[in-house]
């Protein structure tokens, strides 16, 4: 049974058939999934979601597909955790991190969406998985693809890192380097969607896609005892998730699950904001960048879902912040050293800018914080070549060891 | 066949006919849907119907004006 309504376009409201479908004819605006609510509220409660098994599908009624999902059933649930050692460091009353660093099955929130994606896409009945990407979505679409038995095709621009494409090729699909600036990279792409009808996850099937990020903001309510935080700050490339986290806390009100409201802020690296700059001047433009960050997950200089996510942070009473990658590092650092946890780039971004948020007043330290980690750290090592202090070398004797011991400063017990 | 396009006009070339003379030089019908314009930009969601080489010709020579021709669905490489 499904609760999709229709494809509805956010810009002049004109709806679609449920298909493969992500462009406005009329005006060019972008499609989203429009859902019958009423239907929803009265087969759905608090109670029957906590019932369900630990996964992302527990919100399944939420969710733009008509059957049982076929991709990623074990997808999502991951830990909220209460990061107190984080909350002391910060001097604040109450923050959580999200974390998504642990998503099955390749380690980042696009595992969420892929898995809505490819399962649509079946349903909708491609044979062939593709998408264009740099990192976090290729692994993820040519790991579900494998899983579920599609032929996938992963388009990346051709001078990437050698580890990021491991990780994409050893999943067996198709994996295509171009040459070419990033905007030819971009514009071929769009032109292979186009011609060979194949499922492109962010770009025909973006509608179905990027609902699956939603459930990234249903399972911080569920996981907060369904309440919103008073703040949360999420990461941003090309915007879509910030608004589908914003759209989860709205959509649970209608049905009754929560009651309040979140200020929501977006985090950007200061070498590609261009979203924070149209927050900070005002503006409704986003002007395009040119991406200069270690933050790789986060570098689109034009993002489609841009002038959305703007207006998300203005009209919740949130902000945004952006971070340079000197303060990138030392977040990704603070966030391992204080509550054990490795986040990619994204991550010291998010939680850069949540400090320099809360040290701005824009987020009061008496209110609760939810932080959105998004991908693992293990994927973006490179970042870290030479940040970090070198483990200390000796030769095997004791009497080295115990000169290192020494050299700290620091007494320990000995038995004798 | 038919394309969609958003097309960016730096400052200096705001004041310039330039999709009259696309229309003109080239054998393709434009079909603008959404515009805004001001002094120091300009921002344009054209449809260009026609034959793929005379469009690429088009799109050549916006760009060679100058002229930041992108797919409708701006970044894409997620």
């Amino acid at each position: 049974m499904s609760y999709m309504k229709a494809l509805k376009c956010r810009e002049c409201g004109k709806e679609y058939p449920k298909e493969a479908l992500h462009v406005c004819e009329l005006c060019f605006g972008p499609l989203e999934v429009a859902y019958e609510y009423d239907k929803i509220k009265s087969v759905l409660s608090r109670e029957i979601i906590e019932k369900r098994a630990p996964n992302m599908w527990r919100y399944k009624e939420l969710l733009p597909i008509e059957g049982e999902p076929t991709v990623g059933a074990q997808v999502g649930f991951t830990p909220l955790i209460k990061a107190n050692n984080l909350a002391k460091a910060l001097g604040v009353k109450e923050i959580y991190i999200k974390n998504d660093a642990v998503n099955y099955p390749t380690l980042s929130f696009k595992d969420r969406v892929v898995s809505v994606a490819l399962s649509r896409a079946r349903e909708l009945g491609f044979k062939i998985a593709a998408c264009a990407s740099t990192g976090n979505l290729a692994n993820s679409v040519a790991a579900n693809a494998a899983a579920c038995g599609m032929e996938s095709f992963v388009f990346i621009p051709s001078d990437l890192e050698q580890t990021k494409i491991l990780g994409t090729l050893v999943y067996g699909g198709t994996v295509v380097g171009i040459k070419g600036t990033y905007d030819e990279v971009n514009r071929l792409c769009s032109e292979i969607a186009g011609k060979y009808g194949w499922a492109f996850v962010n770009i025909n099937i973006r509608p179905y896609y990027a609902e699956g990020s939603k459930t990234f903001g249903y399972e911080i309510a569920e996981q907060l005892g369904w309440k919103l935080p008073q703040n949360i700050v999420v990461p941003m490339a090309g915007g879509s998730l910030i608004t589908k986290i914003h759209k989860a806390f709205k959509e649970l009100n209608i049905l009754g699950f929560v009651n309040g409201s979140s200020k929501v802020f977006g985090a950007q690296a200061a070498g590609c904001s261009p979203i924070i700059n149209a927050v900070k001047e005002g503006t409704e433009l986003i002007r395009p960048v040119r991406p200069n960050t270690i933050a790789k997950s986060l570098a689109i200089g034009n993002p489609a879902d841009g002038y959305y996510s703007a207006k998300v942070m203005r009209e919740s009473g949130g902000w945004g912040e952006s971070v340079t990658d000197e303060e990138i590092i030392d977040a990704m650092k603070l966030m391992a050293e204080t509550e054990g946890i490795f986040a990619e780039t994204a991550g010291g971004v998010t939680l850069g800018s949540t400090i320099k948020l809360i040290e701005s007043g824009h987020i009061s330290r008496d209110e609760s914080i939810v932080v959105c980690v998004t991908g693992n750290g293990l994927k973006t090592q490179e970042a870290l070549q030479g940040k970090i202090n070198p483990p200390t070398i000796i030769n095997a004797r004791l009497q080295e060891f115990d000169d290192l011991v020494k050299a700290g400063g620091k007494e320990y017990a000995v038995k004798g | 066949m038919k394309k969609r396009v958003y097309l960016t006009y730096p400052k200096e070339q705001v004041k310039e006919p330039l999709l009259y003379q696309v229309g003109k030089n080239f054998a393709v019908v434009t079909n603008i849907r959404q515009a805004s314009v001001s002094d120091k930009l300009g921002l344009v969601a054209l449809e260009l119907d026609g034959e793929p080489e005379e469009i690429e010709k088009a799109i050549q020579f916006l760009v060679e004006k100058g002229v930041k021709v992108e797919p409708i669905e701006l970044d894409i490489i997620e």
